[in-house]
């Protein structure tokens, strides 16, 4: 998984047989900034023009129906080609279309979405590797009409401004406080650090982290 | 004239906190942007781009491209010569992204070029004998401006400081979230089109595609519930909007034409670069000479303006400013165009001359400032970074981390007019907001609800806005700090019309006349009997099914222009690694009548983040062998990040002359002190000074080096 190097959990330990499974796509943002030294600059996903991709191919892997696990939902999304990033296929499949791509290489955050509880980057992971993993994306966070307390600390704090980058601020915040609802100024800074707004918005996102805190822990 | 804004004291939610109004869909991720629009059977468009900083397109062929299942249009650009590395040369529209992509490589491969020789970086193509940028003779370099004023060599050797210096900044792109583009669907039936856009000015978007596409503008519909950061840089319909539309029409579908994060980077304009050669003299406190000769880079257009001495007041000038044409992509309007170039070395050339002069930096500065509102913030400014005990002096730490103090100022221009709006007040007490403006995340339609219900004396949340659409009453473009003081007075006059149109229609039930109705705390009562009283909701019933609906529009004594705004930075230099880190940010800005407090201190907050960002990060590289930019993407072209944040405090200034002003918008002013302030904070911290930006820790360490040889 496309896991992101700010994420502040532990890798899980993982047994030899889903560690196989992973590890073609174990790419952190630190290991991917490695991979570009050097001036080759590629995307994070590499698309090869269609004749390639049929030459490039393993056999029996191609467009095919895949079933998702989407904000708690089992969506069975056809006809998914083997080069779709779980971004298209939130975006153009399922019309979640919170989730932004912005950069397109796993380097500004607009994308981010949960994976099994973990921050990750959805335009440089497959889509077909992320089935039957729990998918989260922002609009799985709120229960119905009842904001979640970071969203509610995001308008209630105006930490956003045109919004584009907000969905995965809110996402980020959102697994850091799962995981640690008492979080120092530095614990949040680190846990937006993959996330990039160009409006200007992130002294504001630390005091929304704060308040959304103080909401889960019962203080307020 | 317009009736005045009652004043402040009396207001409910003017000058107050108003969360805003699409907070929740923006939060939620339901907000669609137009990189979010997918009509039906939406094609996808791509650019094809020219891979040489200069060259001839000698021959190009389509076939293959049109030839593959799943394109369904293309289009080609007529010129053959291109300036750029990155211009747009081709375009295809087809039924997926992979599809296209594959299409633009067919298109790309077809293409047979003559290379031609090529400049990119400005002190290159100044050079006699470098490649032209537009080929054969024409010339690198375009005289500007070329000012004389006074006696400058008599004031030069009359003075008892003169200072010289070079200063230079890089050429800074916009890097909007949502890159540049459309979705445009056809209408076969209607011969029409809609477009969604991500746009700073619906309107001049209507405008464009109507002509591109040979359209009447009623026929044009442009939409823009939200959009993804402009910064200057999304007015027009533009290219990348023409072709778009134009494919539209080829294909008769909807295709959506967004720009790919390269693209957005090199093609849709940038902060042109400035090189200031200054030499400026002072006499018993007042500058009395200035003196520059400049250049800069606007790309391959041109347009590469700053002014200087800026703000402040010099009476012996000679201003010399040319500018530079290189094989680079073109300058667009960024947030205060020019002014923080100009001000980043005129803040410098203040300090050097303080220095040198033994007086006082804020002190010199109040001296030579000819605004009364900025020499008095000026004055805050100094209590609130505790500038008595600030020392005088540079490099007064002992230790290997220096702290230093800097400071700059801002000045602008803005105003408003012109916008139009429409409001509908229905029988169950509704009220429906129309205007054509847009918001690029300012929180203009939340002004436009926030006005709206201080005029009806409602809740924010009893008022439906409607905005970003062309065919809603006309608006501006949010550009130069308009938005808020061309809205904000165009609704309240449309509110202030479509209450006294209620008022003449309920006013018999109240047995008075309309004029001695007012709308008051969520009912309507007499002014001069407050018992003789009704619920909205009640007077709105008495309207039967044919709801009030009336127009307004900006009228004068409702907003000003003129806008006044000063930067304090704490920051340490780290003398072991060169490594700047800011601390504390103070911006102490005017806006006149505040109409939301919090999202203004929003949009101060975010410009001294872009400004530190500026100072600190940011630069276009382009390399000088091959001509292509070599970081147009999100790691290399760096922005400031969370871990880099200081602790910032907006802080508006609200003194009753300024309330009584009227609206003034402030998107721009507080992104253009914020350089100059951390430059000065530097060289004050560790007695060096880094005359260009961005501020690198090797500059830093070369200054360093310098200071101490």
């Amino acid at each position: 998984m496309a896991t992101r190097k700010d994420d502040h959990r532990p890798d899980p330990p993982t047994d030899s047989t889903d560690e196989q499974k992973t590890d073609r796509y174990q790419v952190s943002r630190r290991g991917f900034l490695k991979g570009v030294g050097g001036g080759a600059v590629t995307a994070a996903v590499v698309k090869p023009t269609a004749a390639k991709a049929q030459e490039m191919m393993p056999k029996g892997v191609s467009a095919a129906s895949i079933t998702l696990n989407v904000n708690g939902e089992t969506r069975v999304v056809p006809n998914v080609e083997a080069r779709a990033t779980l971004l298209d296929v939130l975006r153009n499949r399922l019309d979640l279309t919170g989730a932004k791509p912005v950069c397109q290489r796993a380097s500004c955050g607009g994308c981010t979405v949960m994976v099994d509880g973990k921050t990750g980057y959805s335009c440089s992971m497959l889509a077909m590797d992320t089935e039957g993993r729990h998918i989260t994306s922002v609009e799985g966070l709120a229960k119905g009409d009842t904001l979640h307390p970071v969203q509610e600390a995001f308008v209630e704090h105006d930490a956003l401004m045109c919004g584009f980058c907000t969905p995965g601020f809110v996402v980020s915040v959102a697994s850091l406080l799962e995981h640690n609802q008492d979080p120092s100024l530095d614990e949040i800074k680190h846990a937006i650090s993959g996330n990039i707004c160009r409006c200007g918005t992130y002294t504001r996102i630390f005091e929304a982290a704060q308040t959304a805190a103080k909401k889960m822990r019962g203080g307020m | 004239m317009a009736i005045p804004w009652k004043p402040a004291s009396q207001m409910t939610h003017i000058t107050k906190n108003t969360t805003r109004l699409d907070g929740v869909v923006k939060v939620t991720g339901k907000a669609k942007y137009a990189y979010d629009m997918l009509p039906d059977k939406c094609l996808i468009g791509r650019f094809v781009t020219c891979p040489h900083p200069n060259a001839r397109r000698l021959s190009i062929d389509t076939s293959a491209a049109k030839a593959l299942p799943g394109v369904k249009a293309v289009w080609v650009e007529g010129r053959d010569i291109y300036r750029f590395s990155g211009d747009f040369v081709a375009a295809v529209a087809a039924i997926s992204d992979d599809v296209a992509d594959d299409a633009v490589t067919l298109i790309a491969d077809s293409i047979t070029w003559e290379t031609l020789p090529f400049v990119v970086r400005e002190d290159d193509a100044r050079q006699p004998g470098a490649p032209g940028a537009h080929g054969g003779d024409r010339s690198n370099v375009r005289e500007a401006t070329n000012e004389n004023e006074g006696d400058v060599d008599a004031a030069f050797a009359d003075a008892q400081a003169v200072i010289e210096g070079t200063w230079s900044t890089q050429v800074q792109t916009h890097t909007s979230l949502e890159p540049h583009g459309m979705v445009c669907e056809w209408n076969d039936a209607q011969d029409a089109i809609t477009v969604w856009a991500s746009t700073q000015g619906v309107f001049s978007v209507r405008e464009g595609i109507a002509q591109a596409v040979g359209l009447d503008e009623s026929k044009v519909t442009v939409l823009c519930d939200y959009m993804g950061g402009g910064f200057g840089s999304k007015f027009g319909s533009r290219t990348e909007g023409n072709v778009c539309a134009l494919l539209a029409k080829d294909a008769k579908q909807a295709v959506k034409l967004l720009l790919t994060r390269k693209q957005e980077q090199t093609n849709t304009g940038n902060r042109p670069s400035s090189n200031q050669w200054i030499k400026a003299a002072a006499k018993d406190g007042k500058l009395t000479a200035f003196q520059t000769n400049a250049f800069g880079t606007g790309g391959i257009t041109g347009g590469a303006g700053f002014p200087t001495p800026y703000l402040y007041s010099v009476p012996n000038r000679r201003v010399k400013r040319d500018d530079v044409f290189i094989n680079a992509g073109n300058q667009a309007a960024m947030r205060a165009p020019g002014h923080p170039q100009g001000s980043f070395a005129m803040e410098g050339v203040m300090d050097e001359l303080a220095y040198k002069l033994g007086a006082d930096r804020i002190e010199f500065r109040i001296n030579n400032d000819p605004n009364a509102t900025r020499r008095a913030q000026f004055r805050d400014l100094a209590e609130r970074l505790d500038w008595k005990n600030v020392p005088k002096e540079m490099n007064a730490d002992k230790g290997t981390v220096k702290r230093g103090w800097g400071v700059g100022a801002a000045t602008w221009g803005g105003g408003g007019g012109g916008t139009q709006a429409e409001m509908d007040i229905h029988q169950d007490g509704s009220v429906v907001v129309r205007c054509g403006t847009q918001d690029i995340g300012t929180g203009t339609r939340t002004v436009v609800a926030v006005v709206a219900a201080e005029q009806l004396s409602l809740p924010i949340d009893a008022i439906q806005v409607n905005i970003g659409n062309t065919n809603f009453p006309p608006s501006g473009g949010s550009g130069g700090s308009t938005t808020c003081a061309s809205v904000a007075p165009a609704i309240k006059v449309t509110a202030d019309n479509a209450l006294f149109a209620l008022f003449e229609r309920v006013a018999d039930a109240f047995d008075t006349s309309p004029d001695n109705l007012e709308a008051f705390n969520g009912s309507i009562r007499t002014k001069d009997d407050p018992s003789n009283s009704m619920s909205w909701k009640d007077a709105c019933a008495l309207l039967g099914a044919e709801q009030v609906s009336v127009r307004g529009q900006h009228e004068g004594g409702l907003s000003s222009s003129g806008t006044a705004a000063v930067c304090g930075v704490e920051l340490t230099v780290d003398t072991e690694t060169g490594f700047v880190r800011v601390e504390r940010a103070y911006l102490i800005q005017e806006a006149g009548l505040i109409i939301n407090m919090l999202t203004v201190e929003s949009q101060i907050i975010g410009a001294v983040i872009q400004g530190i960002s500026y100072a600190l990060y940011e630069d276009r590289i382009m390399d000088r062998m091959l001509g292509h930019q070599v970081n147009p993407n999100m790691e290399f072209y760096k922005v400031l990040g969370a871990p880099d944040m200081p602790h910032i405090e907006p802080i508006m200034w609200m003194t009753e002359e300024s309330l009584a002003r009227g609206v003034i918008g402030i998107g721009e002013p507080p992104v253009v002190p914020v350089a100059g302030a951390v430059a000065n904070a530097v060289r004050h911290a560790c007695g060096a000074r880094v005359y260009d930006l961005p501020i690198t820790p090797w500059k830093v360490l070369a200054a360093l080096e310098g200071a101490n040889a």
